[in-house]
């Protein structure tokens, strides 16, 4: 193996060499998995309770005491399909945007490729995701709701574009991380608002005649879909379409932007 | 055939005159507003331009172990950083074949709530290894760092020293073609020190592996070091032989000739100078400038400097250190002539100060003398590091004291008697 190390110019990835390393990709998934839930005491049932929990807060005050409709689905059920994947997105989004900095000492001391490390950190909550899917098939039976065949298939592309979008935006935010730590301190409200703006707490149809501001946001096709196929109604394919086509242009974004700032990841960390 | 090829390497850094270490999106924001024709051409803040490496050319065969010298700042690390990949350089290309491992100090990317096992294989991996090269030789990792009853503890509770031991091991036991190593042994108890040493002539000599090792050790860049480079301000100043890279670094070749002359000696710019050192030289008994010395030769240092403004409470001495830079000892002219006179000035004039090693028992080797003037031990008037050197001959000495451990090597009288 010849390596040729000189100054790094244009956008270039190297396929063959982002395999080679797959094993630090496998470790840093591991080792975050690992230590998630390390020195407590009900461990990974915390991944059960935080969605739970959530689901609980959101419909005694959405559901009840502000009384969002949620049409004829109950309303705990209907927040807890769009939670499941919200979770995964912010969570996700989160953990990307500040790997870097908090791999820092590595960042500093070792080359592999940077891609790695925002992307590796979004895997633990995969295991999670499978959890609340667990959940929610028991609330599926507690409310008595029999899933279409395309809801179970529309899972993987579901999970895909949350994937593309929160690792998308996670790359970007991760590079300018590097450089401006105002990053760290922004992203909690940059995801509450993006929470606003996305149909977790309420339906779609709030938007009236402002519809196709919903095609704007990856995460609003995802939930849209989910809820069609799972609690009886029809999926918007349309919506579902755009969502992966924006999920893909925002990853695509991403990596670009990675790419052209990390030569200067360990100068600057 | 070289299996490091390094051409024309620069790295050029951008120093900003920033007040904060990071630099926050405001400031960027606020000049974008101000001054939004500075800021498209880039010109945020007046930058200035420092290029840590210059120009930089050499090659590394195969098996050879080639040792990096310099002071701080002179460019070693940012080389290193360049061959591991972990930054760019400017200018310039450098070809390598075969992996490169580096132990850009140990212990990276170990996890302190993990396990002792479970952080080998997560090091292990970050480090660049497979699984199944780590499973392999996991026992003999964990037998050098010596850590088996704590395997399966978190690290967090380990020792710093254990911490250490078992990050170097870790690394250690990577098989890349070449290894680059930077001040690693500036850990770790003595003992552990020559055990990775050891292991690390073990490497080159049975596998014949190339190893670039960066150190301010020169005892232990002498011992495994066949060629070494010298940095200086980003270039490289000499390249070649290690023990004469190392003299030059140290200065010796200019101090080893008995006499040296100091007015021209280049001295730190902070010194207040009343006093200033002229003249040093070894001497015998008779006062005659000597080279080279027997062993048990009296022997002594002559010193002629000038006191330019009349300064009281000011002492002149001397620091001799072995051949490590280890010093053996300190002696000043408060030991005898002025300790008793407390409020002794030195008037303006030229004046010479003598000293003899009586009683001190040198071992055969190479000594490098520091002067010095300060006034109440915390005010440095003058300094010249390394200003002269001296060898002590062996051809006096037997077998059996030449090879004797320790830092002296005094002929005592023991008493021998018949006790029961």
């Amino acid at each position: 193996m010849e390596i040729i190390i000189k100054p790094k110019k244009s956008f270039s990835i190297d396929f063959k060499e982002l395999w080679y390393f797959r094993e630090i990709f496998y470790s840093l998934a591991l080792r975050d998995i690992k230590v998630r839930y390390k020195q407590t005491v009900i461990g990974i049932l915390w991944a059960i309770l935080q969605p739970f929990l959530m689901m609980v807060v959101f419909s005694v005050f959405f559901g009840k005491l502000a009384g969002i409709s949620s049409g004829d689905v109950p309303y705990p059920i209907f927040a807890f399909a769009g939670l499941i994947f919200w979770n995964y997105f912010s969570s996700s989004l989160s953990s990307a945007s500040n790997s870097l900095v908090s791999n820092q000492a590595i960042i500093q001391k070792i080359y592999f490729p940077r891609l790695i490390v925002p992307i590796s950190s979004t895997a633990v909550y995969l295991l999670d995701f499978v959890l609340s899917l667990i959940i929610f098939a028991g609330l599926l039976i507690y409310y008595k709701f029999t899933p279409s065949f395309i809801g179970v298939l529309i899972i993987l592309p579901a999970l895909l574009i949350s994937f593309l979008a929160s690792n998308g935006l996670g790359l970007f935010l991760a590079s300018v991380n590097v450089k401006y730590r105002d990053v760290r301190y922004a992203l909690p409200f940059f995801i509450q608002m993006l929470l606003f703006v996305t149909p977790v707490i309420y339906p779609s149809n709030v938007l009236g005649k402002y519809q196709w501001l919903w095609y704007l946001n990856p995460m609003s096709g995802v939930i849209e879909a989910i809820r069609g196929g799972f609690l009886g109604g029809i999926i918007n394919w349309q919506l579902f379409g755009a969502s992966l086509l924006v999920s893909i242009g925002l990853f695509i974004i991403g990596v670009i932007y990675f790419n052209k700032t990390e030569k200067y990841f360990a100068d600057v960390i | 055939m070289s299996i490091i090829e390094v051409k024309n390497i620069s790295k050029k850094y951008i120093i900003g005159n920033q007040k904060t270490q990071y630099n926050s999106l405001r400031d960027d924001l606020v000049l974008a507003i101000k001054k939004p024709i500075n800021w498209v051409k880039g010109a945020r803040n007046q930058k200035e331009e420092f290029w840590a490496l210059k120009d930089i050319n050499f090659s590394v065969e195969k098996g050879e172990v080639l040792g990096i010298i310099g002071a701080n700042g002179a460019g070693k690390s940012t080389l290193l950083k360049i061959l591991s990949r972990i930054t760019p350089p400017t200018e310039g290309t450098i070809k390598m074949k075969g992996r490169v491992g580096s132990l850009l100090e140990v212990g990276t990317g170990f996890h302190p709530e993990l396990t002792g096992r479970e952080n080998i294989y997560l090091n292990g991996a970050i480090l660049g290894m497979k699984r199944k090269e780590i499973a392999k030789k996991f026992n003999e990792i964990v037998n050098f760092a010596g850590i088996e009853k704590f395997l399966d503890t978190p690290v967090k509770h380990y020792s710093s020293g254990m911490h250490v031991r078992l990050a170097f091991s870790v690394a250690a036991h990577l098989e890349p073609d070449v290894l680059i190593v930077d001040e690693v042994l500036a850990v770790g108890d003595a003992e552990f020190q020559k055990k990775c040493l050891g292991k690390m002539e073990e490497i080159t000599k049975k596998d014949g592996r190339t190893i670039l090792f960066v150190s301010h050790n020169m005892v232990a860049i002498k011992k495994i070091c066949s060629r070494v480079i010298l940095f200086k301000n980003g270039e490289i100043q000499k390249i070649g032989n290690s023990t004469e890279v190392i003299d030059n670094y140290l200065g010796l070749e200019k101090a080893l000739v008995g006499l040296r002359e100091l007015s021209s000696y280049r001295r730190d710019a902070k010194l207040s100078q009343e006093i200033i050192f002229n003249e040093i030289k070894i001497i015998n008994e008779r006062g005659l400038n000597i080279l080279e010395i027997e062993y048990g030769e009296k022997f002594g240092v002559e010193i002629i400097y000038t006191v330019n403004v009349e300064i009281k409470d000011a002492l002149v001495g001397i620091i001799i250190k072995n051949n490590d830079l280890l010093p053996i000892f300190t002696t000043t002219d408060f030991d005898s002539t002025f300790a008793t006179i407390k409020e002794e000035k030195r008037l303006h004039g030229k004046y010479m100060e003598r000293v003899f090693f009586s009683g001190i028992s040198f071992k055969p080797g190479n000594y490098i003398i520091d002067v010095v003037s300060t006034v109440h031990m915390d005010r440095v008037v003058d300094f010249c590091e390394n200003a002269i050197a001296f060898n002590i001959k062996d051809e006096n000495l037997s077998n059996l004291m030449k090879d004797r451990v320790g830092v002296i090597s005094p002929v005592l009288n023991w008493e021998n008697k018949k006790y029961e």
